[in-house]
């Protein structure tokens, strides 16, 4: 069948493709851009693994279709790293050891990138409750958290001991 | 592979024309969250999808005629951040806020929850508690009605073929209103409804309720109204023997099935539970008492 022409800003660069109606906007960006970064865990919408913030909302990318991706702003886990520094999101997730197997870690990485783009000064309740739909078969999320915590205080200018 | 056919129309004259024309089957898509599972768990084999989030108005919250109207698709993280909308209407918010993760709220709607027709579906006690109306466009023309008449079964609706929702329309508010939306579920977060329910009440300056509206989720095919609940509440305080009619009210309405997450026996028993807990929030809030989140 005949594919949709898209265009749409990802990572700020333009980027154009085409895609079939039923492909979602992971399939696009790990199987036609070749993004491979976001991960399909579920294509549910339950695990969080291919989690993308498309116009500064955090949604799932498996339950966005790529078509509906005409015209809009997205940013996947290959756009947080500044150059080849490392978002202070990503090095406090190393430095706190808050992955082991690393396939739920993108999608944790792009979900507290946008939760401390809207709350930089999360509680530890409202850190867990913003991460419930990112799920994570390794680290028991403890280590998750204190790497939020600790960026987020960081990102702030507060230094903690 | 079958061929599916994407548009996202700009107007609802040309989704209503698109909706009409197509041969198999069309689905309307909101956030997806609903639509998007099914159609790669095979369950749903549309020919067309019509993305409605193009057409003006069906995203938003504006107020008209002293009440609220939400636009079809305005996900929940909006709905959410309505200051007018919490202080009006804190049980509606919640309930849709209940919904899913971040990432799902991000995407997910009250016409998807409605239209999806589930009987578990968090936001519709709310809504038909709320006496909401929606605003429904088809080849003839707008009608609207009320919610509870749009859900006919799992997955049914009342909707033509060529019909869909562009925005849904809240009453004014008298003073001393208020409504609360509680689940049970087994854990704290991201599951489905064992039973739900949604109160609204408005009240005198004694207290006394004066109008009321009770509905339930996930005890009967689809979220169900209970106006013999309603009735108890209506000329009384929420004293103990209103509370305990309240309950057998809720119980007697209550036609629940056995699944994983629940017996008849205890689906029964939670309903008439989970109406008083509800009520007593709702009763709080048309008072001025300020209650936290509800869950
Ligand atoms: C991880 C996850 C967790 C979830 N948790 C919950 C939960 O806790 N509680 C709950 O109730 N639900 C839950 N859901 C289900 C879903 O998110 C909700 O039902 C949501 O409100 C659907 O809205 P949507 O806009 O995404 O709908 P869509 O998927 O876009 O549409 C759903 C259905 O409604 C129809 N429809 C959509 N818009 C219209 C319209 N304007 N007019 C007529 N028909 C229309 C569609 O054709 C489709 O049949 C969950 C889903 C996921 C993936
Ligand atoms: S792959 Fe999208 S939520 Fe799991
Ligand atoms: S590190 Fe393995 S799933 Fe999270």
């Amino acid at each position: 069948m005949a594919k949709t022409y898209v265009s749409a800003t990802i990572n700020g660069e333009s980027s154009e493709f085409l895609c079939e109606t039923q492909q979602t906007l992971l399939d696009v960006l790990r199987d036609v851009v070749g993004l491979t970064g976001s991960k399909e865990g579920c294509a549910s919408g339950d695990c969080g693994a291919c989690s993308v913030i498309m116009d500064g909302r955090l949604v799932c990318s498996c339950l966005v279709l790529g078509v509906e991706a005409e015209g809009k702003t997205i940013t996947t886990i290959e756009g947080i790293a500044q150059g080849d520094h490392l978002h202070p999101i990503q090095q406090k997730f190393l430095e706190h050891a808050a992955l082991q197997c690393g396939f739920c870690t993108p999608g944790l990485i792009v979900a507290t990138k946008a939760l401390l783009d809207e709350n930089p000064n999360p509680t530890e309740t409202e850190a867990r409750y913003w991460l419930a739909g990112n799920l994570c078969r390794c680290t028991g999320y403890d280590k998750v958290i204190r790497a939020v915590m600790d960026v987020a205080a960081e990102m702030r200018g507060e230094t903690v001991g | 592979m079958s061929s599916l056919s994407y548009a996202a129309p700009t107007s609802v004259d040309d989704a209503v024309k698109l909706l009409a024309g197509a041969s198999g089957v069309a689905k309307v898509l909101s956030g997806g969250t609903d639509l998007l599972v099914q159609l790669r768990s095979g369950r749903l084999k549309p020919e067309l999808i019509v993305d409605t989030k193009k057409i003006p108005g069906i995203i938003g919250i504006r107020e008209e005629n002293g009440g609220f109207v939400i636009g079809a698709a305005t996900p929940g993280a909006v709905v959410e951040a309505h200051p007018g909308l919490n202080a009006a209407w804190p049980g509606l918010v919640e309930a849709l806020d209940l919904i899913g993760s971040t990432q799902v709220q991000g995407r997910c709607s009250l016409a998807g929850n409605l239209c999806n027709a589930s009987p578990a579906a968090d936001s519709v006690p709310a809504l038909f508690a709320a006496g909401a109306t929606a605003v429904v466009v088809g080849s003839k023309g707008k009608r609207e009605v009320p919610v509870e008449q749009i859900p006919t079964g799992p997955g049914r609706t009342s909707l033509a073929k060529d019909e869909f929702i562009v925005e849904f329309r809240l009453p004014p508010r008298p003073a001393r209103s208020g409504d609360a939306y509680l689940r049970f579920i087994p854990r704290t977060e991201m599951d489905i409804a064992v039973v739900g329910c949604g109160i609204s009440v408005t009240l005198d300056a004694n207290g006394v309720c004066t109008a009321a509206r009770v509905a339930l989720g996930a005890v009967s095919p689809t979220v169900i109204l209970v106006p013999a609940a309603a009735d108890v509440l209506i000329g009384h305080k929420l004293d103990a023997d209103t509370l305990a009619k309240l309950d057998a009210a809720a119980q007697a309405a209550a036609k629940p099935i056995s699944d994983k997450r629940g017996t008849v026996e205890y689906r029964t028993k939670i309903a008439g539970v989970l109406a008083r807990r509800t009520a007593a929030i709702a009763f709080d809030r048309a008072n001025g008492i300020k209650n936290g989140k509800a869950h």
